[in-house]
């Protein structure tokens, strides 16, 4: 036992308790005054962003005070809006912008996962990028030019080739009654689902990306065919981020504005009917806004903006957290344009 | 029950039928996939052809140099308009730009902690904002203590709109840069503000320019947060501080007017405003390849 070869015991250095001592561990980044002055110049400026949005909650809620005073919870199903008499629900707006973003939705998609699992699963290498590119540039075009191509071009396509035979399949439904006038449910819904397709497309798109090759080729492996293996491996292992991208979606549909307020009618009404105008929160701050003449109408206004903030911030938080859990840390989407 | 009294015969002839439904189906799916795909690149030409054909006929001298028209008359351009979306969104740069590339640098330097996450926590929150709530934000915070609206405003409002957007590109590009480099330039015994701001920031600096490029892209054609700021102007203005025209609310009221030469003029500025900002996304896509091809 005693005969194993052992390393030499390095003999101890002379004087080694004279040497000077490491100095004591210095803490990251305030080492020096460029140092410190660079990381309060940064702290300083990432601090604007928290206050800008404390900033915006307060004035807010204080703006809207008086017509949450007022009206209290009722505000959200009652469907009166009088200015003049002071009266004021958000019902309709409410019922409008949720009708118009999930019709949105319904169309997008199956669009928009389309695009998505074609760019990621079938399309040959070449295609990819450019084809990704231009689904992605619709999200550059600016919002008030979906609404001008609404007014002079979607609208009118519709009420020749999409309204009539759509009337006649389904024309004996509740949702299809009424008078096409062209400015509608329907039409809002259409440029919505345009506007929104290029999110979910590149959100998803990278959440297809993130699952790992060896789901594809284990399906394979076992004798898959390539949409087998797509539908049984790839989305299912997505699933989440995939929620996550399509409520990305929601939350940019619930808060469009010019293009939904230049084709949706702009009428306080709940209809069932997708042929009759309909209205949005964000229709009716943009319309209304400069037109509020007394304290109330404005406060109620506020209000209006107030629960469109509250339901945003909540759909997108939803859908953060959905998407973190596929693609862990990364700012998932903002590669998209 | 049935099925485990099948004989080998009948499996292996629904096993061959099977196969082939399978098959179909495969390549029935593979279809209908690349026809959305297909649908969705549709809707671009679409509309970038319905903008060329409606709006390239009405883009003569005339419209680059004059202000318009009095209300129903015939002629007049958008002078006005195109120097006001140049001034507003200037001053949304001026004010977004440092304090989005300084948030994503912080982000990218010292964003481990608890603030950094509250921070990357509030500008994804505020990347879903409506603009349109934003627009009123504004207003109250800006328009009704100054007394008017001004372009100022609505520069601001644009910039509230581009700083979450530019903090997460850049905190993201800059993530890009190799540490190894990071670690070479305080080895030389660089202090830490100068390794971030003389080796960092220099090697991202294209993926910081391309995230500008977007941010700017995205703002450029906004019109919500523009309606109770800028607000939009008949004649011609420079001054910050007084209402000012933009392209995009120059479109929002001639789209919705009920005059015919309104509408010609709205596809001709359209045209301008989506040139502009696809000249600023394809430049923005130039450089992030530059950026890309460099790492």
């Amino acid at each position: 036992m005693t005969a194993l070869p052992t390393e030499p015991v390095p003999a101890p250095l002379p004087f080694e308790d004279q040497l000077p001592t490491q100095p004591e561990p210095r803490r990251r980044g305030v080492t020096n005054l460029g140092d410190r002055l660079y990381q309060a110049t940064l702290s300083v400026l990432a601090l604007m962003l928290p206050l800008v949005l404390a900033t915006l909650v307060g004035l807010l809620i204080i703006n809207a005070g008086p017509s949450l005073k007022r009206f209290g919870f009722h505000f959200l199903w009652t469907s009166v809006w009088d200015p003049v008499a002071g009266e004021f629900g958000a019902a309709p707006m409410i019922f409008g912008t949720v009708a118009s973003s999930f019709l949105a939705l319904l169309l997008a998609v199956p669009l928009s996962l389309g695009v998505s699992v074609f760019l990621t699963e079938f399309a040959p290498k070449w295609l990819r990028a450019p084809v990704a590119f231009t689904v992605e540039l619709l999200a550059a075009i600016p919002s008030v030019v979906y609404g001008l191509w609404g007014i002079f071009v979607l609208i009118p396509f519709l009420r020749t080739f999409v309204v009539p035979p759509l009337r006649h399949v389904l024309g004996w439904t509740p949702f299809l009654s009424g008078v096409f006038y062209g400015n509608s449910l329907l039409a809002g819904a259409v440029i919505l689902a345009i506007m929104i397709v290029p999110y979910i497309a590149a959100v998803s798109r990278e959440v297809l990306l993130a699952v790992p090759s060896s789901q594809r080729e284990a399906a394979l492996g076992m004798g898959a065919t390539r949409w087998e293996a797509v539908w049984t491996a790839v989305i299912p292992y997505g699933r989440a981020g995939l929620i996550g991208a399509v409520i990305l979606g929601l939350g940019r549909a619930l808060g469009e504005t010019m293009a939904v307020t230049m084709v949706i009618g702009n009428r306080h009404d709940i209809g069932l009917s997708v042929l009759g105008p309909a209205y949005t929160m964000a229709a009716a701050i943009a319309n209304e806004f400069s037109e509020a003449t007394t304290n109330l109408y404005l406060s109620a206004l506020f209000e209006v903006g107030l629960v469109l903030f509250v339901i945003t911030v909540c759909v997108n938080a939803l859908a953060r957290l959905l998407i973190w859990q596929v693609a862990r840390g990364t700012a998932v989407g903002s590669r998209a344009l | 029950m049935s099925t485990g009294a099948v004989t080998a015969g009948t499996v292996d002839a629904r096993g061959g039928a099977r196969r082939l439904r399978r098959r179909i189906m495969s390549g029935v799916m593979t279809g209908v996939v690349c026809a959305l795909c297909f649908i969705a690149v549709l809707a671009l030409f679409l509309i970038l052809g319905d903008l060329i054909r409606k709006g390239a006929s009405s883009l003569d001298w005339n419209f680059f140099v004059k202000n318009p028209a009095p209300a129903g008359q015939a002629g007049g351009g958008v002078a006005n308009a195109i120097v006001g979306t140049a001034i507003i969104v200037g001053l949304a740069s001026v004010i977004g730009l440092p304090i989005g590339i300084g948030t994503g640098l912080y982000l990218a330097e010292f964003g481990s902690g608890r603030f950094g996450w509250i921070v990357r926590f509030v500008a994804d929150v505020m990347n879903g904002t409506p603009s349109i709530v934003v627009g009123i934000f504004a207003w109250t915070w800006l328009v009704k203590p100054m007394g008017h609206f001004s372009a100022l405003a609505g520069g601001v409002s644009l910039a509230v709109l581009m700083i979450p957007m530019i903090a997460r590109t850049s905190e993201e590009m800059i993530r890009l840069v190799p540490h190894s480099l990071r670690e070479a330039a305080l080895a030389l015994g660089y202090p830490r503000w100068r390794t971030s701001l003389h080796v960092i920031v220099r090697t991202a600096l294209a993926g910081i320019v391309t995230g500008a490029l977007v941010g700017v892209a995205r703002i450029a054609g906004e019109t919500a947060p523009l309606l109770f700021t800028a607000l939009g102007n008949l004649n011609f203005s420079t001054n910050v501080l007084q209402p000012m025209q933009a392209l995009s609310l120059q479109i929002f009221t001639y789209a919705t007017g009920p005059f015919e030469d309104w509408h010609r003029l709205a596809w001709a500025a359209a045209l301008v405003l989506m040139g502009l900002v696809l000249v600023l996304a394809l430049s923005a896509r130039w450089a992030i390849r530059q950026y890309r091809a460099g790492r």
